[in-house]
């Protein structure tokens, strides 16, 4: 069984809390530790880590490093200031990873397809 | 082949052709496995965008909604509130292999049956909005749990689409044409050998016979003979006149 954890801004997680989610908060003082925690966290029986945007911007290196390991499920989620696009943006980076460049959801920012 | 040594020899040559085979069933192989991932990967990349912007709007609203709950309740209040969750999730975690590719398949399984459970708070001192926020965030949930499934599995996709495309341009565009051309280099070599020692050995033919029978000498002779026999018959006719 894996547990699931969600970090960012307390404004924006408490609410997973109720759902019965683990919640870790970060603020600007901390946010730098969240790298450690997140490798923490999968070392320790969590296998999805949600995490806001915001949270995201701040350690992108440790996000990059999980994304092509099996088992280190990362996925960004909007926080409580709004969506700034970097969910949306990742996907778009997976199909230009897979395909070359992006012919699915390509140019158009907000990932309307334009098909 | 420019920078390379290869030994035109047969046994190399052999060797060669059986690894270009292997190569092309692997080119092949390569190929059809990388159009797969590609096909599967395009059908669950549109998933993942559907979802996520699904996930996003939700999340969006309830984080709209426990706005408006926090404005009719003080800080210490909402934190209080959500001090003690009742409920806890956790994931069942399978496997399915796509192409050899593992993607994990999550199953969300809550530690109580009971829906309510995620209400953690009593209903004295907190705002009906937050409840309905707490509501809309519950709803999202199963969302939330395909979305990690499908965006890793399109990431794990992703990075093997991109090491097979790199397995097969560099199959397709430098192994192949490199063996291909020693092994024209190493064909070309024993042909060239080959008629080099077929003409030695003509060589050596003319030579041994020369020996056996004195084709030279005789025809020295021959000629030897030819002349005196002309001379003789000029003399002959010079007598005659």
């Amino acid at each position: 069984m894996l547990k699931v954890a969600v970090m960012g801004d307390w404004d924006s997680i408490y609410g997973f809390g109720a759902l019965g989610m683990d919640t870790f908060r970060f603020d600007e003082m901390n946010a730098q530790t969240a790298g450690k925690q997140l490798e923490q966290l999968f070392h320790s029986g969590y296998g999805v880590v949600y995490i806001t945007e915001w949270l995201a911007e701040r350690i992108p290196r440790e996000i990059e490093s999980c994304r092509s390991v099996p088992g280190k499920t990362v996925v960004l989620i909007p926080g409580i200031s709004g969506n700034t696009g970097d969910g949306i943006r990742n996907v778009k980076r997976t199909v230009e990873q897979a395909v070359g460049s992006d012919i699915l959801f390509g140019g158009s920012d907000n990932g309307n397809d334009d098909r | 082949m420019a920078g390379t040594t290869v030994n035109p020899t047969r046994m190399e040559l052999t060797r060669l052709k059986n690894k270009l085979n292997t190569a092309r069933r692997g080119h092949k192989l390569l190929k059809d496995k990388r159009d797969e991932l590609m096909r599967q990967f395009l059908i669950m990349v549109r998933e993942n965008m559907e979802l996520r912007r699904k996930v996003e709007a939700g999340i969006t609203a309830a984080n709209r909604q426990f706005a408006m709950s926090k404005s009719s309740m003080s800080e210490e209040a909402v934190r209080v509130a959500f001090m003690a969750p009742r409920q806890e999730v956790q994931l069942a975690e399978g496997d399915r292999n796509i192409m050899s590719v593992e993607i994990p398949v999550y199953t969300l399984k809550t530690r109580t049956p009971d829906k309510n459970d995620i209400y953690s708070y009593g209903l004295a001192f907190t705002s009906g909005d937050l409840d309905d926020a707490v509501r809309e965030l519950a709803e999202v949930m199963p969302d939330m749990v395909r979305l990690a499934e499908v965006e890793k599995s399109c990431q794990l996709m992703a990075s093997e689409i991109e090491k097979t495309r790199r397995r097969v341009n560099a199959l397709e565009h430098v192994m192949i044409p490199e063996m291909e051309e020693n092994i024209r280099y190493i064909t070309m070599k024993l042909d060239e050998n080959e008629r080099s020692t077929q003409a030695r050995l003509m060589k050596v033919k003319d030579m041994m016979l020369e020996n056996a029978h004195h084709y030279k000498e005789r025809e020295e002779e021959y000629a030897e003979e030819e002349m005196k026999a002309e001379a003789l018959t000029e003399a002959e006719e010079q007598a005659g006149r």
